[in-house]
């Protein structure tokens, strides 16, 4: 395991918001019958949390699950149990139709912060803000690229998109985020 | 002479000097000029020449509407043409130059068209360019391109940058006058999200200017507490310097934010569109008044009455000492009154009108000015300046009555609501006969996403004069109490198209309707003559309106010209239709971030680091970045593949392929699926196992094709072509959610997971051999198989897949562990002369084995059967996607062009795409064909030139030698052979 | 540019987060069937000047294909709903009567 890097291996910029790639981060992708009791006692033990609501995010301790679609739960786990967590979902799923895959390896995640580290987003993303409910997953377009944000922390994005657009991403949110470049003060 | 005033200016700040030049002289101004008050202050009337006669020109307005005074700003990389001075705020060490002129502003060759003007009428292009034909290309052409066109083109890479913003509202206000200021306010009382926009620096729009008070304190005292106001309110946004650009579907507004223009270099981006989606828009936006057409309107001098006013009142300075007032209407009796109050003289106020009585020419009168009641202006003398008008009667032809000294003149023919936002979208207008203007029609407005209006228009905008009328239609449409002001009573105007009303031919001529485009009453009125009866047409016709103006100054009495020619009502002729954007926006704008290194996303591979320090020449596959061919020091691309290619097919090779798109197909259906999916069976592919596959669209034609492998009893991984990825899993989640919603199949695109690593050649399993962990044995791992282990230390799955026709594994591996076992088995493999190679020596290596590649011997119309590729059909299946397409009558033809191997007969390589020749012509004259060259490379292994081809009966004219002529005249011959060039036994992959 | 609630997610996805797929309710027509309808299947399309039926996926959002009711001429959206029928659902059928008096049904 000591051979993997992230795709940008930390790579961070500082404007009046800072953008870090996060590393490397275990995500798996679960498609299923997200209303089966199976499933839901599944993805408790594999990630700490319970099925979330349609377009909600839930995380603990670095633990948890976001809805995707009506089928589909993005499984978040640090990155070494991620193989671990898709055999053990894998196993607990196994009678059910249901397929899950490690896609840890596919996807870059950043982190954007700072007080106005909406205004970084808000650039890129034809998405309201302001209205974005505490929990929410937004999956949406930044610049050209597919995207799933939400709000981590107070100040803090978590921008999720794929692997291979990594430099692209950081390139756009680090434009974005230039000091003198503030869409307003607060 | 323009000069600045010894005092007032409300937006100027005297203890700020700037510097700047114009046309190299250089000049000062203040903080709060615009350009436009700079360039006059220090006494620069001349600004520009007209398009088509170059005839002098300078300032006619003072703000968005300006048709002439458009500069070259800036130098080398924030070089910008076509910039409006009245909108360009003056910044220290701003450089402008005049345009559309040669050789000097002062003096230039093209006003000779001036001279000759009476032979370049409206439709003059179109009338005079038609013949002879050649001369189009060789004469008219290249004399209209060195003369026609605004401003020169930047040569510098733009130094500036650019970006998007995404805005949400309930209510958008556009333009911070009273009017807009008011809305705004109202609708944040009511706890609504609120964006109020002003195109200017400045909050408050004429009504300072004009001398408006609201509740007993003048205007700008209310502006400012207003303005206060709204922004102590969290649920309102102000943003100045923002222009709405355009109205577009389901409340969609651009507008355009201009945040660095005035600070140049300061590190902010210069601009910023707004992308904003609005729940509602009002638009505040105002009136802008209309000229007044009369012999010699255009020279400089001559200027808009509300303009002069803004001028002086604004920015201190005096467009001249001497000025006529000329109107149809009271409102530019307040031109009068504030040059009287600057210790200006005005020389007449000269009214249109038979009997002119009321507050504001009384208050005139008082100041001892006189007034000309039912006269008009017969002609302005001067060139380059005002220097007199003649006077005349309005009901006449022309007679000079009088002969008054100026060099100003301040017209004003009304006011014509700003109405492009509100008719952008599809929101109709009304013919105010009273006010001679057109309003946006309430009962017809633009509507949004649920059906309803999404725009609603206030004060001026709306129609709306005085500050009492306009206070009091914002109070209506959004609610709450109107402010008292103090406006009076003004008399009805009298339209006035043309001054005098019965002026002859020669001072049509002279009247100007587009000062911009050079479009003249007489033009419009030829227009009308020659059959151009849709305003439309004319507008095409005789270019009125066009370019930046957009039916902003010349609309109005353009149309109204219109109508009379054809004896018809202004309604019954209509308005051109109002296209964004309102004024022009810059590139950058629209462009955003979209620009060097992110002009679009490059998608790159887990070991793309590895390849660009290693001579990496790369290529864009989709929007992958590929490495074509490794170079070394001095060698060149084609030397780089062929030893790439000798080296895979003689030793060992490695190949990224990490793009190859990868999709999970999983379920109690997922074999199923896959059946109707691909022409072949997959659902009976053992696990463990790979198959070949090909997908095809519903009208039948190859879409894309990969290896199929069985992962386990309810798993597939489909691979797809680089470029197809998300395409086909698209693709595969169409059919299953929106027709076989009831399968049991579960689609997932892991391409991105996996690093993917082709090692081929003869030396490729000595290769794993020593990177260790695994049996890549030919019994442990045969062709066509894959096996899960630990390779290198890396988790890995490995698959006995060759598209080089060599001995080959395809490695797959975490992404994040792809660099590592790409280096390890470059480590690896060095004893044994492993090499990378690029896509072009896999391109070439696949077609010496005679393999198909999407998008080159496929491009649409393509059928698996013209590819000999029935091997790979179901014949057994009752249905899969295509298949019914398959079975048409031309599908199933004989006739159809198949594929072959083509060789030339001395060794050369075929053009790409070059066609075969066939006996006699088609309808049309041209030769028949009967074949086309679909991949082409040298062979290094074979030393020669291979190709491959779709050709007529292809299949059964081995042998046979046809001819495909080239570009330049020269004829290949090639002979038809079979499509295997190499290895025809398969000896080689299967060791 | 249009704006369109995904019915999976609840999202009220702008056009470009959406990817267009043409018209809605379309029978598929396979192996067995006429030429004339293969050719009807594959090739016509309506043209509406007013109520049209077309498919959306939420392409940058949950994925899910979507169906939607939409005047073609005023681009008023009368609904969305999840792509798995053979037809547009009752109520919505109801609506757009009651908004097109003259519409004469979606097939």
């Amino acid at each position: 395991m000591s051979n993997a890097v992230s795709a940008l291996q930390g790579k961070s910029a500082v404007g009046f918001a800072t953008v870090t790639e996060a590393g490397l981060q275990g995500m798996i992708t679960l498609r299923g019958d997200l209303k089966s009791a199976k499933l839901k006692k599944a993805v408790k033990s594999a990630a700490g949390v319970d099925v979330p609501a349609a377009r909600r995010i839930t995380l603990k301790s670095g633990r948890g699950a976001g809805w995707m679609s009506p089928d589909e739960l993005l499984i978040l786990v640090p990155y070494a149990e991620a193989r671990a967590t898709v055999e053990a979902l894998s196993k607990a799923l196994a009678d059910d139709h249901h397929l899950v895959a490690d896609v840890s390896d596919a996807r870059a995640m950043f982190r954007i912060k700072g007080d106005k580290a909406d205004q970084v987003l808000a650039k890129l993303c034809p998405v309201d803000l302001k209205t974005l409910a505490d929990g929410e997953l937004r999956r949406t377009r930044a610049a050209q690229v597919a995207a799933a944000l939400w709000q981590s922390d107070k100040g803090e994005f978590t921008l999720v998109s794929f692997r291979s657009v990594a430099d692209y991403v950081f390139g756009a949110l680090e434009l974005s985020a230039r000091s003198g470049s503030e869409l307003s003060a607060s | 002479m323009s000069t600045r005033l010894p005092k007032g200016g409300r937006l100027i700040d005297r203890t700020k000097p700037l510097n700047f030049t114009f046309n190299g002289r250089r000049m000062q101004g203040y903080q709060g000029d615009t350009l436009a008050s700079a360039l006059l202050g220090a006494d620069q009337m001349l600004l520009g020449r007209s398009f088509k006669y170059h005839r002098p020109r300078g300032l006619v307005a003072s703000g968005a509407e300006e048709p002439n005074a458009l500069v070259g700003l800036g130098t080398g990389s924030r070089f910008e043409p076509n910039q409006r001075v009245t909108t360009t705020e003056l910044f220290e060490g701003a450089s402008a130059a005049s345009q559309n002129h040669w050789p000097s502003l002062e003096f230039d060759v093209g006003a000779i068209n001036n001279t000759f003007g009476r032979f370049l009428p409206g439709g003059f292009y179109y009338k005079t360019f038609m013949f002879p034909r050649f001369a189009w290309k060789h004469v008219f052409e290249p004399v209209i391109r060195q003369s026609a066109g605004l401003g020169k083109v930047p040569q510098d890479r733009d130094a500036d940058r650019y970006e998007y913003a995404y805005g949400f509202a309930d209510l958008v206000v556009v333009g911070g006058g009273v009017a807009g200021l008011a809305a705004a306010l109202q609708a944040g009382k009511e706890g609504k999200r609120v964006l109020l926009i002003e195109q200017t620096a400045h909050w408050g729009g004429r009504a300072p200017v004009d001398g408006v008070e609201i509740d007993g304190r003048p205007a700008e005292d209310w502006v400012k507490a207003t303005v206060e106001a709204l922004g102590k309110m969290a649920n309102v946004t102000l943003r100045t310097r923002t222009m709405a650009s355009g109205l577009y579907d389901h409340g969609y507004l651009l507008a355009y934010e201009r945040i660095g223009d005035h600070t140049p270099g300061d590190g902010r981006p210069r601009h910023r569109l707004w992308r904003i989606r609005a729940g509602h828009v009002v638009t505040a936006t105002g009136a802008i008044e209309r000229p007044l057409s009369f012999a010699g309107n255009d020279i400089p001098g001559v200027m808009l009455a509300g303009a002069v006013r803004d001028y002086v009142v604004n920015w201190a300075v005096s467009p001249g000492d001497r000025t006529v007032v000329v109107t149809n209407n009271d409102d530019a009796y307040r031109t009068a009154l504030a040059l009287t109050e600057a210790g200006l003289i005005v020389a007449a106020v000269v009214d249109a009108r038979a009997s002119v009585t009321g507050a504001l020419p009384d208050a005139v009168r008082a100041k001892g000015i006189r007034v000309l009641e039912g006269r008009g202006i017969a002609k302005v003398k001067g060139t380059k300046r005002v220097t007199g008008v003649s006077i005349c009667a309005q009901a006449g032809e022309g007679a000079e009555i009088e002969e008054i000294d100026c060099d100003a003149i301040a017209m004003s023919g009304g006011w014509s609501p700003v109405v492009h936002l509100w008719s952008h979208c599809g929101g109709k207008l009304i013919w105010d006969d009273a006010r001679a203007m057109f309003r946006p029609d309430a009962a017809k407005p633009p509507t949004g996403d649920d059906g309803m209006s999404m725009v609603t228009a206030v004060g001026s905008a709306n129609g709306a004069l005085t500050a009492d009328e306009v206070l009091a239609d914002v109070a209506k449409q959004m609610g709450g109490k109107a402010a008292k002001t103090n406006s009076v009573a003004e008399a009805a105007l009298e339209p006035v198209w043309i001054m005098p009303q019965g002026a002859g031919p020669q001072l049509k001529m002279k009247m100007w309707l587009d000062y911009q485009n050079d479009v003249k009453v007489s033009d419009v009125q030829l227009a009308a003559r020659e059959g151009y009866h849709s305003v439309e047409h004319t507008k095409r016709y005789t270019t009125l309106g066009m370019a930046t103006d957009q039916g902003k100054l010349s609309n109005i009495n353009g149309l109204a010209v219109l109508s009379d020619a054809l004896s018809q009502a202004i309604p019954q002729t209509g308005t051109t239709t109002f296209r964004p954007p309102y004024t022009p926006i810059s590139m950058g704008a629209i462009a955003g971030e979209a620009r060097g290194d992110i002009f679009q996303p490059l998608r790159k591979t887990p070991m793309d680091e590895w390849h660009g320090a290693n001579g990496a020449y790369f290529e864009p596959v989709g929007l992958w970045r590929r490495t074509y061919c490794y170079q070394r020091p001095g060698e060149g691309v084609h030397e780089a593949v062929n030893r790439e290619i000798l080296n895979a097919r003689e030793k060992v090779g490695m190949l990224d392929a990490s793009t190859l798109g990868k999709l999970i197909v999983k379920g109690p259906d997922a074999g199923r699926f896959l059946d109707m999916l691909y022409t072949g069976v997959m659902s009976t592919l053992p696990v463990g196992k790979c198959r070949y596959g090909l997908m095809c669209n519903e009208n039948g034609f190859l879409s894309d094709d990969g290896v199929v492998v069985r992962l386990s009893e309810d798993t597939w991984l489909c691979h797809t072509t680089s470029g197809g990825a998300d395409r086909i899993h698209g693709w595969m989640e169409d059919w299953l959610q929106c027709e076989w919603w009831d399968w049991k199949v579960y689609t997932a695109n892991v391409t991105e997971e996996y690093a993917q690593i082709a090692v081929a050649g003869p030396n490729a399993r000595k290769v794993l051999e020593k990177l260790g962990g695994m049996d890549v044995s030919a019994e442990g791992l045969p062709a066509m198989e894959w096996r899960e282990g630990v390779l290198g230390g890396c988790r890995a799955r490995v698959y006995r897949i060759s598209f080089s026709g060599e001995l080959s594994y395809e490695i797959a591996v975490p992404a994040s562990e792809g660099l590592a076992l790409w280096k390890a088995l470059i480590a690896a493999g060095e004893e044994f002369g492993v090499m990378p190679y690029g896509t072009e020596a896999m391109h070439i290596m696949r077609a010496e084995k005679g393999f198909i590649m999407i998008g080159d011997e496929t491009d649409g119309t393509v059928i698996p059967q013209d590819l000999n590729l029935n091997w790979a059909i179901s014949k057994k299946k009752a249905d899969y996607l295509g298949k019914r397409a398959q079975e048409r009558s031309h599908m199933a033809s004989p006739d159809r062009w198949k594929l072959v191997g083509l060789e030339t007969l001395d060794g050369s390589v075929l053009p790409d795409g070059v066609y075969a020749v066939a006996d006699g012509v088609n309808a049309n004259g041209q030769r028949n064909v009967q074949g086309r060259v679909t991949s082409t490379y040298y062979s290094p292994t074979l030393k020669k030139g291979i190709a491959m081809g779709l050709v007529k009966h292809g299949p059964d004219r081995m042998g046979e030698v046809i001819d495909f002529p080239a570009d330049g005249g020269k004829v290949f011959k090639a002979k038809i052979v079979d499509q295997v060039f190499y290895d025809k036994e398969g000896a080689k992959q299967n060791v | 540019m249009l704006i369109l609630d995904c019915p999976y997610c609840g999202v009220k996805a702008e056009e470009t987060e959406l990817q267009a797929g043409g018209e809605a309710h379309l029978k598929r027509y396979g192996p067995g069937s006429s030429d004339e309808e293969f050719d009807g299947y594959m090739f016509m399309r309506k043209n509406p000047k007013g109520v049209h039926f077309e498919r959306w996926r939420h392409a940058y959002g949950c994925g899910k294909w979507f169906l939607a009711a939409r005047c073609t001429a005023t681009l008023e959206v009368f609904g969305t709903y999840p792509a798995q029928t053979s037809a547009p659902p009752a109520d919505l059928q109801a609506k757009i009567k009651s908004k097109r008096p003259n519409w004469e049904g979606y097939k």
